[in-house]
Protein backbone atom coordinates (compact mmCIF):
# COMPACT_ATOMS: atom_id res chain seq x y z
CA UNK A 1 0.00 0.00 0.00
CA UNK A 2 1.27 3.36 -1.00
CA UNK A 3 1.88 6.25 2.03
CA UNK A 4 -1.13 7.46 0.85
CA UNK A 5 -3.83 4.99 0.71
CA UNK A 6 -2.57 3.96 4.01
CA UNK A 7 -2.59 7.45 5.52
CA UNK A 8 -6.53 7.90 4.05
CA UNK A 9 -7.60 4.23 5.80
CA UNK A 10 -5.74 4.52 8.90
CA UNK A 11 -7.01 7.93 9.11
CA UNK A 12 -10.65 7.07 8.33
CA UNK A 13 -10.01 4.37 10.98
CA UNK A 14 -9.61 7.20 13.46
CA UNK A 15 -12.99 8.57 11.97
CA UNK A 16 -14.63 5.44 12.74
CA UNK A 17 -13.57 5.14 16.26
CA UNK A 18 -14.43 8.62 16.95
CA UNK A 19 -18.15 8.32 15.73
CA UNK A 20 -18.49 4.85 17.51
CA UNK A 21 -17.74 6.41 20.85
CA UNK A 22 -19.88 9.49 20.19
CA UNK A 23 -23.02 7.31 19.34
CA UNK A 24 -22.85 4.47 21.32
CA UNK A 25 -21.80 6.35 24.68
CA UNK A 26 -21.57 10.00 24.05
CA UNK A 27 -18.01 10.28 24.24
CA UNK A 28 -15.90 13.06 22.32
CA UNK A 29 -12.85 10.75 21.19
CA UNK A 30 -9.90 13.67 22.63
CA UNK A 31 -6.95 12.00 23.65
CA UNK A 32 -5.95 15.11 25.97
CA UNK A 33 -8.99 14.99 27.46
CA UNK A 34 -9.51 11.53 28.48
CA UNK A 35 -5.69 11.12 29.78
CA UNK A 36 -6.15 14.26 31.35
CA UNK A 37 -9.40 12.96 33.08
CA UNK A 38 -7.70 9.68 33.78
CA UNK A 39 -4.87 11.23 35.65
CA UNK A 40 -7.70 13.51 37.43
CA UNK A 41 -9.35 9.83 38.34
CA UNK A 42 -12.71 10.89 36.51
CA UNK A 43 -14.71 8.39 34.60
CA UNK A 44 -11.77 6.32 35.32
CA UNK A 45 -12.52 2.92 34.19
CA UNK A 46 -13.67 3.99 30.73
CA UNK A 47 -10.94 6.52 30.00
CA UNK A 48 -8.46 3.47 31.15
CA UNK A 49 -10.12 1.34 28.67
CA UNK A 50 -9.85 3.73 25.32
CA UNK A 51 -5.92 4.06 26.68
CA UNK A 52 -5.25 0.30 26.96
CA UNK A 53 -7.16 -0.26 23.65
CA UNK A 54 -4.94 2.81 21.93
CA UNK A 55 -1.85 1.12 23.79
CA UNK A 56 -2.80 -1.83 21.91
CA UNK A 57 -2.83 -0.84 18.55
CA UNK A 58 0.53 -0.88 17.35
CA UNK A 59 0.32 -4.49 18.42
CA UNK A 60 -2.49 -5.36 16.68
CA UNK A 61 -1.05 -3.72 13.92
CA UNK A 62 2.18 -5.89 14.66
CA UNK A 63 0.39 -8.90 14.51
CA UNK A 64 -1.63 -8.40 11.03
CA UNK A 65 1.38 -7.08 9.26
CA UNK A 66 3.69 -9.19 10.84
CA UNK A 67 5.75 -6.31 11.68
CA UNK A 68 6.19 -3.27 14.08
CA UNK A 69 4.80 0.28 12.67
CA UNK A 70 8.00 2.51 11.85
CA UNK A 71 8.54 4.93 15.08
CA UNK A 72 11.59 6.89 13.96
CA UNK A 73 12.60 9.33 16.67
CA UNK A 74 15.01 11.95 15.78
CA UNK A 75 14.74 14.50 18.49
CA UNK A 76 17.35 14.58 21.42
CA UNK A 77 16.11 13.95 25.40
CA UNK A 78 16.43 17.53 26.37
CA UNK A 79 13.82 18.14 23.31
CA UNK A 80 11.97 15.47 24.27
CA UNK A 81 11.46 16.84 27.14
CA UNK A 82 10.67 20.17 26.48
CA UNK A 83 8.37 19.11 23.64
CA UNK A 84 6.16 16.41 26.13
CA UNK A 85 5.66 19.65 28.72
CA UNK A 86 4.54 22.02 25.87
CA UNK A 87 2.20 19.25 24.55
CA UNK A 88 0.64 18.37 27.89
CA UNK A 89 0.20 22.21 29.37
CA UNK A 90 -0.92 22.71 25.95
CA UNK A 91 -3.40 20.68 25.16
CA UNK A 92 -5.30 20.98 28.33
CA UNK A 93 -4.60 24.79 28.34
CA UNK A 94 -6.26 24.59 24.65
CA UNK A 95 -9.14 22.19 25.74
CA UNK A 96 -7.78 19.56 23.51
CA UNK A 97 -5.52 18.13 20.67
CA UNK A 98 -5.50 17.05 17.46
CA UNK A 99 -8.12 14.26 17.78
CA UNK A 100 -10.81 16.01 20.09
CA UNK A 101 -10.34 19.83 17.96
CA UNK A 102 -9.14 18.28 14.71
CA UNK A 103 -11.34 15.21 14.15
CA UNK A 104 -14.68 15.74 16.11
CA UNK A 105 -14.71 19.42 16.80
CA UNK A 106 -14.47 19.83 12.82
CA UNK A 107 -16.93 17.36 12.44
CA UNK A 108 -19.15 19.44 14.39
CA UNK A 109 -18.61 22.59 12.72
CA UNK A 110 -17.02 23.85 15.58
CA UNK A 111 -15.59 27.32 15.28
CA UNK A 112 -13.48 26.80 18.26
CA UNK A 113 -11.78 23.89 17.21
CA UNK A 114 -11.46 25.22 13.53
CA UNK A 115 -9.54 28.24 15.68
CA UNK A 116 -7.32 25.82 17.78
CA UNK A 117 -7.01 23.37 14.89
CA UNK A 118 -5.65 26.19 12.40
CA UNK A 119 -3.51 27.19 15.56
CA UNK A 120 -1.66 24.30 16.37
CA UNK A 121 -1.00 23.87 12.65
CA UNK A 122 0.46 26.97 11.81
CA UNK A 123 2.51 26.93 14.82
CA UNK A 124 3.24 23.18 14.57
CA UNK A 125 4.47 24.09 10.98
CA UNK A 126 6.27 26.66 12.55
CA UNK A 127 8.22 25.15 14.66
CA UNK A 128 9.13 22.35 12.93
CA UNK A 129 10.30 24.29 9.63
CA UNK A 130 12.68 26.62 12.41
CA UNK A 131 13.98 24.03 14.37
CA UNK A 132 15.01 21.92 11.34
CA UNK A 133 16.31 24.94 10.01
CA UNK A 134 18.73 25.32 12.63
CA UNK A 135 19.32 22.45 14.51
CA UNK B 1 -21.96 -3.15 37.31
CA UNK B 2 -24.70 -2.86 35.36
CA UNK B 3 -25.19 -4.22 32.27
CA UNK B 4 -24.83 -0.62 30.59
CA UNK B 5 -21.86 0.05 32.41
CA UNK B 6 -20.10 -3.10 31.32
CA UNK B 7 -21.15 -2.66 27.25
CA UNK B 8 -19.49 1.47 27.59
CA UNK B 9 -16.09 -0.79 28.72
CA UNK B 10 -16.27 -2.77 25.92
CA UNK B 11 -17.39 0.15 23.37
CA UNK B 12 -13.89 2.26 24.68
CA UNK B 13 -11.81 -0.21 24.46
CA UNK B 14 -12.57 -1.57 21.40
CA UNK B 15 -12.79 2.18 20.38
CA UNK B 16 -9.53 2.63 21.57
CA UNK B 17 -7.86 -0.64 19.50
CA UNK B 18 -8.72 1.24 17.01
CA UNK B 19 -7.97 4.70 17.46
CA UNK B 20 -4.94 2.77 18.18
CA UNK B 21 -4.51 0.57 14.89
CA UNK B 22 -5.25 3.51 12.66
CA UNK B 23 -2.38 5.69 14.11
CA UNK B 24 -0.39 3.28 13.23
CA UNK B 25 -1.28 2.19 10.01
CA UNK B 26 -1.87 5.83 8.69
CA UNK B 27 1.80 6.90 9.88
CA UNK B 28 0.46 9.57 12.35
CA UNK B 29 2.64 7.10 15.12
CA UNK B 30 6.36 7.77 13.62
CA UNK B 31 7.06 11.41 14.83
CA UNK B 32 9.70 11.21 11.63
CA UNK B 33 6.50 11.40 9.13
CA UNK B 34 5.41 14.34 11.52
CA UNK B 35 7.62 16.24 11.22
CA UNK B 36 8.49 15.68 7.79
CA UNK B 37 4.96 17.18 7.18
CA UNK B 38 5.08 19.40 9.04
CA UNK B 39 8.47 20.67 7.98
CA UNK B 40 7.47 22.39 4.92
CA UNK B 41 11.59 23.48 3.92
CA UNK B 42 13.21 20.41 4.66
CA UNK B 43 13.23 20.17 0.53
CA UNK B 44 11.12 16.71 1.44
CA UNK B 45 7.72 17.43 2.18
CA UNK B 46 5.74 14.43 2.42
CA UNK B 47 2.05 15.67 2.36
CA UNK B 48 0.29 12.05 3.10
CA UNK B 49 -0.63 13.00 6.59
CA UNK B 50 -3.52 15.26 4.79
CA UNK B 51 -5.18 12.61 4.15
CA UNK B 52 -5.15 11.44 7.77
CA UNK B 53 -7.21 14.59 9.06
CA UNK B 54 -8.96 14.33 5.70
CA UNK B 55 -9.96 10.77 6.62
CA UNK B 56 -11.01 10.84 9.50
CA UNK B 57 -13.10 14.20 9.16
CA UNK B 58 -14.75 12.12 5.75
CA UNK B 59 -15.91 9.45 8.28
CA UNK B 60 -16.66 11.50 11.21
CA UNK B 61 -19.19 14.47 10.16
CA UNK B 62 -21.81 11.59 8.66
CA UNK B 63 -21.41 10.36 12.13
CA UNK B 64 -22.06 13.91 13.95
CA UNK B 65 -24.85 14.41 11.45
CA UNK B 66 -26.61 11.41 12.93
CA UNK B 67 -26.05 12.34 16.59
CA UNK B 68 -27.39 15.65 16.13
CA UNK B 69 -30.71 13.69 15.23
CA UNK B 70 -29.98 11.39 17.96
CA UNK B 71 -31.53 11.96 21.38
CA UNK B 72 -29.08 10.49 23.44
CA UNK B 73 -25.99 7.82 22.50
CA UNK B 74 -26.75 3.97 22.40
CA UNK B 75 -25.30 2.95 25.69
CA UNK B 76 -25.79 6.18 27.74
CA UNK B 77 -28.34 8.18 29.15
CA UNK B 78 -27.00 11.73 26.87
CA UNK B 79 -24.02 13.16 24.81
CA UNK B 80 -21.40 14.45 26.60
CA UNK B 81 -20.34 17.30 24.38
CA UNK B 82 -18.34 20.57 25.05
CA UNK B 83 -20.16 23.75 25.08
CA UNK B 84 -19.74 25.82 21.91
CA UNK B 85 -18.35 28.94 23.70
CA UNK B 86 -16.47 31.86 21.94
CA UNK B 87 -12.77 31.69 20.72
CA UNK B 88 -10.99 33.23 23.72
CA UNK B 89 -7.24 34.04 24.67
CA UNK B 90 -7.10 30.48 26.47
CA UNK B 91 -7.87 28.33 23.59
CA UNK B 92 -5.73 30.39 21.25
CA UNK B 93 -2.60 30.50 23.42
CA UNK B 94 -3.22 26.16 24.48
CA UNK B 95 -3.05 25.61 21.04
CA UNK B 96 -0.10 27.81 19.98
CA UNK B 97 2.11 25.70 23.06
CA UNK B 98 0.50 22.93 21.55
CA UNK B 99 1.55 23.27 18.58
CA UNK B 100 5.42 24.29 19.25
CA UNK B 101 5.80 20.69 21.60
CA UNK B 102 4.04 19.13 18.33
CA UNK B 103 6.48 20.44 15.72
CA UNK B 104 10.03 19.85 17.92
CA UNK B 105 9.55 15.92 18.00
CA UNK B 106 6.56 15.30 16.17
CA UNK B 107 4.40 13.52 19.29
CA UNK B 108 0.90 14.79 20.24
CA UNK B 109 -0.69 12.69 23.03
CA UNK B 110 -2.22 10.12 20.94
CA UNK B 111 0.26 8.74 19.01
CA UNK B 112 2.83 8.82 21.94
CA UNK B 113 0.23 6.78 24.34
CA UNK B 114 -0.11 4.62 21.50
CA UNK B 115 3.69 3.93 21.20
CA UNK B 116 4.19 2.89 24.83
CA UNK B 117 3.57 -0.55 23.65
CA UNK B 118 6.92 -0.33 21.70
CA UNK B 119 8.93 0.23 24.59
CA UNK B 120 11.13 3.02 22.97
CA UNK B 121 12.54 5.07 26.17
CA UNK B 122 11.85 8.17 24.13
CA UNK B 123 8.72 7.73 24.15
CA UNK B 124 7.95 7.26 27.94
CA UNK B 125 10.00 10.33 28.63
CA UNK B 126 7.47 12.47 26.22
CA UNK B 127 4.38 10.85 28.06
CA UNK B 128 6.00 11.25 31.33
CA UNK B 129 6.85 15.10 30.73
CA UNK B 130 3.28 15.67 28.94
CA UNK B 131 1.83 14.15 32.25
CA UNK B 132 3.87 16.43 34.47
CA UNK B 133 2.97 19.52 31.87
CA UNK B 134 -0.75 18.31 32.46
CA UNK B 135 -1.15 18.14 35.78
CA UNK B 136 1.31 21.38 36.18
CA UNK B 137 -1.74 23.44 33.85
CA UNK B 138 -4.54 21.70 35.79
CA UNK B 139 -2.84 22.37 39.11
CA UNK B 140 -2.62 26.39 38.44
CA UNK B 141 -5.84 26.50 37.08
CA UNK B 142 -7.16 25.34 40.61
CA UNK B 143 -4.89 27.54 42.64
CA UNK B 144 -6.02 30.48 40.34
CA UNK B 145 -9.67 29.68 40.91
CA UNK B 146 -9.19 29.69 44.67
CA UNK B 147 -7.47 32.73 44.51
CA UNK B 148 -10.56 34.51 42.12
CA UNK B 149 -13.14 32.83 44.42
Amino acid sequence: MTPYWSSLFGGMLLGVSAVLLMLLNGRVAGISGMVGRLVQGQNLAANAAFVLGLVSGPMLYWAWFGQPPVVTISASWPVILISGFLVGFGTRMGSGCTSGHGIIGLARFSKRSLAATLTFLTFGIAAATIWGAVS
Amino acid sequence: MNQEAALRLLVALAAGAIFGFGLSLSGMVDPARVVGFLDIASGQWDPSLMFVLGGAVLVAVPGMLLQRRLARPVFDMAFHLPGNGPVDRQLIAGSAVFGVGWGLSGFCPGPAISALSLGLPEVFLFVAAMLVGMLIHDRGLIVHRRQTA
